[in-house]
């Protein structure tokens, strides 16, 4: 028995001939900074689908803290502890800031299916709400509406209701993208604050901000693990070079 | 600009001053329009049941094109309650007549929730069309097409008889709204109203957030279903009668356009949309029997393009310029 809180298992995923995701392994023991990079279209974000529940597997097994969940519903997922962001913003545009955060917040709570007691006098909703937005630097920003923030601070929210789930294991889908990278420090600095019990799997491009988020690294190519390793160690691949020969103009070497 | 205030930043729920003003035109609408109670009482079920449309439709985001089949379900059980079964007495009427709406509604929605879309759309009317046509059928409990005869009121709280003039059906509607609107806006700014704002929104976050997206739709369905069902016994207890057109497709699509006119997930659109709709309908029906629908699809057409969150949406929009070139 291992004591992964996350651990995928020969997970493959094809539609009809294209394969996406081919016996894809990979484990996260709490307080694990991994990251995910590999060239565009790889099969990363389907990784992600696959492993909250989004995207049916085709075989293999995921375990969540010791359970079988390969089959679970997602939101039954999320209550287990397993969250996500998306590469895309999704996001309720016609709400403000704080309400998003808040929904976040009550569906953790299990309130979402109290039809009395008005959403406004819960006190320590809001306050947990509130604090969420300090810590990505949206307080300011709370009565705002979603939709009237620009796209790098609607990214904030995107992780913000993330951390409003309390998870015991995060998946950051490119949590960087069309963030400008005078902001992007805010975001980086909420993700390594958060606590040592939590395993965190990072989808990102920005190699600097992979390099100096992650433990360790997965590369994954046409849907399969190519390798994975320290960042020093995958930074010194010749193979990994040669996939990203044109991708990115090169990767710096491990040091942090 | 003054910080916004950090103890209650939701402030959703709050009774503002302008949330008396329908029930003090309802109110004063008895005094002043003595003459008119019996269309003023038609004009209250409908906003009930505009409202409870809103439910669904403003909040949830379920497109439904066959809500009447629960209006009508309402209206059905409430007038063979009385005219076959002999209980004539108007609460417990109503309140079996919404319990029987709700159940409709919870077993429709149960099957029509797994759809979404276009899908969803056809399956409300098609329930709809259904139900009239089981209506149509069982002539021997409905009266068919002749309508359903024979339903008597017993005297509200066994005092006050349902009189020519309409003034207990004019009060008992009143009642009954403000009951149901009480219970409504609580519900939707509850933390289950939020998350049905949330499906609307974005029903993939929902999902990924835990949300039980498919029990949330679901219970906002069958609430919506009970309040239509009474708004439908409404109906069939103030004129005591039974038509097929409750549980029509032009009520479904009346209603919608009521709910469009006055504006969507604002609780109060109802308010407006159901009496402006209705006493257009009626003054412009005294002015030209034969095209005052064109007058309708004419202000139809107009609110889409100039003011498609309705008036109420104008409304805002209005207050925030003004605001604007105060300050």
């Amino acid at each position: 028995m291992s004591d992964a809180l996350l651990e995928v298992r020969d997970l493959s995923k094809s539609f009809g001939a294209l394969v996406v995701a081919d016996a894809v392994s990979l484990s996260l023991r709490p307080g694990a900074r991994h990251a995910l990079i590999g060239p565009n279209g790889a099969g990363k974000t389907t990784l992600v689908n696959l492993i909250t529940g989004t995207v049916e597997p085709s075989a293999g097994v995921i375990l969540l803290d010791g359970h079988d969940i390969t089959h679970w519903p997602q939101a039954r997922r999320v209550k287990r502890g397993l969250a996500r962001t998306f590469q895309i913003n999704t996001l309720f545009r016609g709400l403000s800031v704080l309400e998003n955060v808040c929904m976040a917040v009550s569906e953790r709570r299990s309130l979402s299916a109290r039809l009395w007691r008005r959403a406004d006098a819960r006190g320590d909703v809001i306050a947990e709400a509130m604090a969420l937005l300090e810590s990505v630097k949206l307080d300011e920003d709370a009565q705002r509406q979603v939709r009237e923030l620009p796209y790098g601070r609607q990214r904030l929210v995107e992780l913000a209701i993330a951390l409003g789930l309390h998870p015991k294991v995060l998946l950051l889908d490119e949590p960087a993208a069309g963030v400008p990278s005078t902001e992007s420090h805010v975001l980086l600095e909420a993700v390594e604050a958060l606590s040592e019990s939590i395993a965190v799997l990072m989808i990102e491009h920005d190699m600097d901000i992979v390099f100096r988020f992650a433990q360790r690294i997965t590369v994954l190519v046409s849907g399969a693990i190519l390798t994975e390793g320290t960042p020093a160690e995958v930074g010194a691949d010749p193979r990994v070079r040669e996939v990203y020969l044109g991708e990115n103009a090169e990767l710096r070497g491990g040091s942090r | 600009m003054e910080q916004p205030a950090y103890q209650n930043p939701l402030r959703t729920g709050a009774i503002r001053p302008a949330e008396l003003l329908p029930w003090l035109a309802a109110g004063s609408g008895f005094f002043l329009f003595p003459d008119y109670l019996q269309l003023g009482a038609q004009i209250l079920i409908m906003v009930l049941f505009a409202m409870s449309l809103d439910m669904i439709l403003g909040y949830a985001g379920i497109v439904s094109l066959g809500h009447a089949a629960l209006f009508g379900t309402g209206a059905y059980t409430a007038g063979i309650l009385s005219a076959h079964v002999g209980w004539s007495e108007p609460l417990s009427g109503l309140v079996i007549a919404g319990l029987v709406a709700g159940v409709v509604g919870f077993v429709c929605g149960a099957v029509i929730l797994y759809t979404r879309g276009l899908t969803l759309l056809m399956l409300t009317l098609a329930v709809t069309i259904l139900l009239q046509e089981l209506a149509n059928e069982q002539e021997h409990w409905t009266g068919g097409d002749d309508g359903l005869q024979g339903v008597v009121m017993e005297p509200l709280f066994g005092v006050f008889e349902f009189d020519l003039y309409g003034q207990t059906a004019y009060l008992y509607a009143l009642a009954v709204l403000f009951v149901m609107f009480l219970a409504a806006r609580a519900i939707v700014n509850s933390s289950f109203g939020q998350s049905l704002r949330g499906i609307r929104e974005n029903e993939r976050r929902m999902h990924a957030i835990g949300c039980p997206v498919y029990r949330q739709m679901l219970r906002a369905y069958t609430i919506a279903a009970v309040m239509a069902g009474v708004a439908g016994a409404l109906l069939a207890q103030t004129t005591e009668f039974v038509a097929l057109d409750v549980l029509s497709f032009e009520r479904s699509g009346d209603v919608m356009i009521m709910l469009i006119l006055g504006g969507t997930g604002r609780l109060y659109g109802a308010f407006i949309g159901a009496p402006l709709y209705m006493i257009l309908q009626d003054q412009l029906a005294k002015l030209s029997p034969e095209y005052w629908l064109f007058g309708i699809g004419a202000l139809l057409v107009a609110t889409i393009l100039y003011a498609p969150e309705g008036m109420l949406g104008l409304t805002e929009r209005l207050r925030a310029w003004a605001t604007r070139e105060d300050s």
